[in-house]
């Protein structure tokens, strides 16, 4: 099992991205700057991690979405690697057109850090295979800019189409619908807000993080 | 030929920054001030020859870059 972390200026969940994974699934995880025009080969899972790239210059995650590795991961989310782009990386694949949709500043304005609790909402999911019948999930948000927005037609096809697969049971920052987690049309492809990899062990405060990484691997 | 790019959240696109600014300005006692936008002006030097040419150069890094189409409107100016 191989796992890659992009690591863009600026990010700084890249190695709890690699711990938790490497804690939680056993997998090799490879560090990638984001200037690298190459993934290593036989991925079973890209992460995008949290952070602020760039500075959130222009906007959050508009930069990062630039970078030259940038190519590498949309080639290979075509191809069904899956790709995980937690917090700044949700917001990075927002930039890129790999998720529908953008977080706009949170309604209240206010940075939010603190555990929330999660409605799981899709448990068929390459990313929530292993929650199991367990529907409810504790994460730890992070974020100023977490306000997920989209136009009502795309909101509802995300909800009809089951691609909701995470919703705050107690809305932090005004996204729409509650929605914390998204996935592609293929499915292969999550944007998270809350951090998996901050809540990967009983220590954390939740361990449940740690089930995205094993639903992921266990698919691999 | 000077290139200047106003970015603005969408209309329907609630605009936190705007709103606590209307309010710190209603504080102040400018109780009149309604529907406060706060947005981003960007600009810069473009070498093209023609306004138009460089109008159309501008609108395409409006959509590439320079704005979010998902959550944000613009407005160019070229001259």
């Amino acid at each position: 099992m191989r796992a890659a972390v992009v690591v863009f200026p600026g990010s700084h969940c890249d190695r709890d991205c690699q711990v938790a994974i490497e804690r939680s699934t056993g997998a090799e995880v490879a560090m990638v700057w984001h200037q690298e025009s190459a993934l290593p080969s036989g991925l079973d899972l890209i992460v995008l991690p949290g952070g602020f790239s760039y500075g959130d210059y222009l906007r959050a995650g508009a930069m990062a979405a630039l970078s030259p590795v940038m190519a590498e991961v949309r080639a290979a989310a075509a191809r069904g690697v899956p790709v995980a782009g937690i917090c700044n990386g949700f917001q990075i694949l927002c930039e890129a057109g790999l998720l529908p949709g953008a977080l706009l500043r949170n309604a209240d304005l206010k940075y939010v850090c603190k555990p929330v609790v999660l409605e799981v909402t899709n448990l068929q999911t390459r990313f929530t295979a292993a929650f199991g019948d367990k529907r409810e999930a504790t994460m730890t948000v992070g974020n100023g800019e977490g306000n997920y927005f989209a136009d009502v037609a795309t909101l509802d096809r995300l909800e009809g189409e089951g691609r909701v697969v995470f919703r705050y049971r107690d809305n932090p920052n005004g996204s729409a619908r509650a929605i914390a987690g998204i996935v592609s049309e293929a499915g292969n492809v999550l944007g998270l807000m809350p951090h998996p990899d901050r809540a990967f062990e009983a220590d954390l405060g939740s361990a449940d993080g740690a089930l995205v990484f094993k639903s992921v691997m266990a698919s691999a | 030929m000077k290139a200047t790019v106003h970015v603005f959240l969408k209309p329907g696109v609630l605009d936190v920054q705007g709103k606590a600014v209307e309010a710190a300005l209603h504080g102040l006692g400018w109780n009149g001030v309604a529907d406060v936008r706060v947005g981003r002006t960007i600009e810069f030097d473009l070498a093209v020859a023609d306004v138009a040419a460089g109008r159309a150069e501008v609108e395409a890094m409006c959509a590439r870059l320079l704005a979010n189409p998902v959550i944000e409107g613009y407005r160019v100016e070229v001259g």
